[in-house]
């Protein structure tokens, strides 16, 4: 089985407005796709139809080879979602939590799927205390270990940057890359251009229900007019101003 | 590819820790579902209760019905509100997508229900015997008791979870919950009805309380029930059967 994900023709109407007008796209396993489009473009919607949250009026969708509408119990076998707002239980630790999703899973050895997770994600010191503490960083990194558990074949992450901090953004896009580097397939949805051409193997641009661009970054750079050569003086941007003053403090804290 | 195995009662089990954990963690729940009823039966019987006339010269074991009932009232409101918050957050979405069971992400906030109002109820009784409660009746009437108490919680706790799936906002869910305080106030669970004024006492009479209040009164005091008891478990029957239909089709629309 080569595709992790096949939509063909997708729709999906809330009352009288359209969101998905025939939606097609294929993700190749192990790849990372991201699915860009401006906020209200439907990005979600197709996440929830592909995580058997929400079923489509028409068309069919595939994932890992399962009929999400007719097979719905073997897609959430091989998937796990890490939505859009961190889905994570603030009244209990962070620890708890991740013994909460592997019992879920039936896991047999959860105390130390739990333990390597918390290290893997640099929360072994916070594993005690409950969410509600956690910054907007520490909760996205716990809900990405969440999703973690079990080794899901492919992970779902809507909008996974949305509302982080510059340097939690990188901190995400170093776990997904690692995720894809494992061979795990990574469909994420994005508004940030900058995060898919860091990040995808593929993107599919998504507008008013359709997808009207697909292919890898070379393939969609094509499309446009050649680049020119132009000659500008490069300033830093904030961002990199930024991240080189924190940067220096927090990595002589890490990598002790 | 087999069938998928679902594990209900791990799964149930799981979900029941969850939210039990939810319950103990928050000194307001505990505060409001046990200590304000004990605040309302220490008022009645100590500051109110020597100008209260019920033909009994033992006026806790008057109140204690509609103490009990005021208990699990208020403490269905926090199942709304735990409802509320998971649909809010999208831990209910992580649930959904998983391989679980998945009936038990609603069931393991009733049973939550269920044991923490037994719970406080046996811990209002305790009080209750501090102040002088006595009961002469047997097994057979408490195990009544228990039923009707446990029919009346299962009942309020599916009107709770309408509550929960359906509103928008936090007011809401908490609001929703005075009718239902305030309902035992016009019963006869701290004075006879006999000495309201006619349309009063025509509702008093006629509202669920009075018959639930009456049947688990006759019962403690060990004498006979008569009709009161069936139409006692009539009300909650009914109630809970009308409301558990509602809220399902609250649920099902919500996460279908």
């Amino acid at each position: 089985m080569e595709k992790a994900i096949e939509a063909k023709a997708l729709r999906k109407s809330f009352k009288d407005t359209e969101v998905l007008k025939g939606v097609d796209f294929e993700v190749k396993r192990g790849d990372i796709f991201a699915l860009l489009g401006t906020n209200g473009a439907g990005k979600t919607t197709i996440v929830k139809i592909l995580t058997t949250l929400l079923k489509q009026d028409g068309g069919t969708a595939t994932v890992n080879g399962f009929d999400v509408a007719s097979k719905p119990d073997n897609v959430r076998q091989s998937i796990s979602l890490t939505g859009q707002f961190a889905a994570v239980d603030e009244i209990l630790t962070g620890r708890e939590n991740l013994i909460m999703i592997a019992r879920l899973r039936h896991l047999r050895n959860q105390r130390q799927v739990a333990d390597n997770l918390l290290k893997r994600f640099g929360l072994t010191d916070a594993a005690d205390r409950r969410v509600s503490a956690y910054s907007g960083g520490m909760r996205r990194r716990l809900d990405l270990a969440m999703s973690l558990i079990g080794k899901p074949q492919l992970i779902f992450l809507d909008e996974p940057t949305t509302g982080l901090d510059p340097e939690a953004r990188i901190e995400v896009w170093k776990i997904v890359k690692e995720l894809a580097d494992s061979g795990t397939t990574v469909f994420l949805t994005t508004q940030y251009l900058e995060e898919a051409e860091q990040l995808a193997d593929q993107i599919a641009i998504l507008h008013e229900g359709k997808i009207i661009a697909g292919g890898t970054l070379a393939e969609l750079k094509k499309l446009f007019p050649p680049a020119k050569v132009e000659y500008v003086e490069k300033q830093p941007t904030l961002e990199e101003i930024f991240l080189a003053i924190v940067g220096k403090r927090r990595k002589s804290k890490w990598e002790q | 590819m087999g069938t998928i195995k679902t594990y209900f009662f791990s799964d149930m089990s799981v979900m029941l820790g969850r939210s039990m954990r939810h319950v103990f963690r928050s000194m307001d729940t505990i505060i409001t579902v046990t200590l304000m009823p004990i605040a309302f039966m220490l008022l009645f019987v100590y500051v109110f209760g020597g100008a209260i006339q019920t033909g009994t010269d033992n006026y806790v074991n008057y109140l204690l019905p509609g103490i009990l009932l005021i208990a699990i009232a208020s403490g269905i409101s926090y199942t709304a509100y735990r409802l509320f918050m998971d649909m809010q957050r999208g831990i209910f979405e992580r649930f959904h997508s998983m391989p679980i069971a998945r009936s038990t992400v609603l069931w393991g906030h009733v049973l939550t229900s269920l044991v923490s109002n037994a719970i406080s109820v046996v811990v209002i009784i305790l009080v209750a015997l501090i102040m002088g409660f006595r009961s002469s009746a047997g097994v057979l009437s408490w195990l009544a008791v228990v039923g009707i108490l446990a029919l009346f919680t299962l009942a309020l706790t599916w009107i709770a979870a309408i509550a929960g799936l359906s509103t928008k906002s936090v007011d809401g869910v908490s609001a929703f919950s005075y009718p239902l305080i305030f309902l035992p106030f016009i019963s006869s669970a701290f004075v006879p009805t006999a000495s309201m004024p006619g349309p009063v006492r025509a509702f008093a009479e006629n509202q669920p309380v009075t018959s639930i209040v009456d049947a688990i009164r006759y019962l403690l005091a060990g004498q006979p029930v008569g009709n009161d008891i069936w139409i006692a478990l009539a009300w909650c029957l009914g109630i809970l059967i009308v409301a558990y239909i509602f809220a399902m089709w609250v649920y099902r629309r919500k996460s279908a």
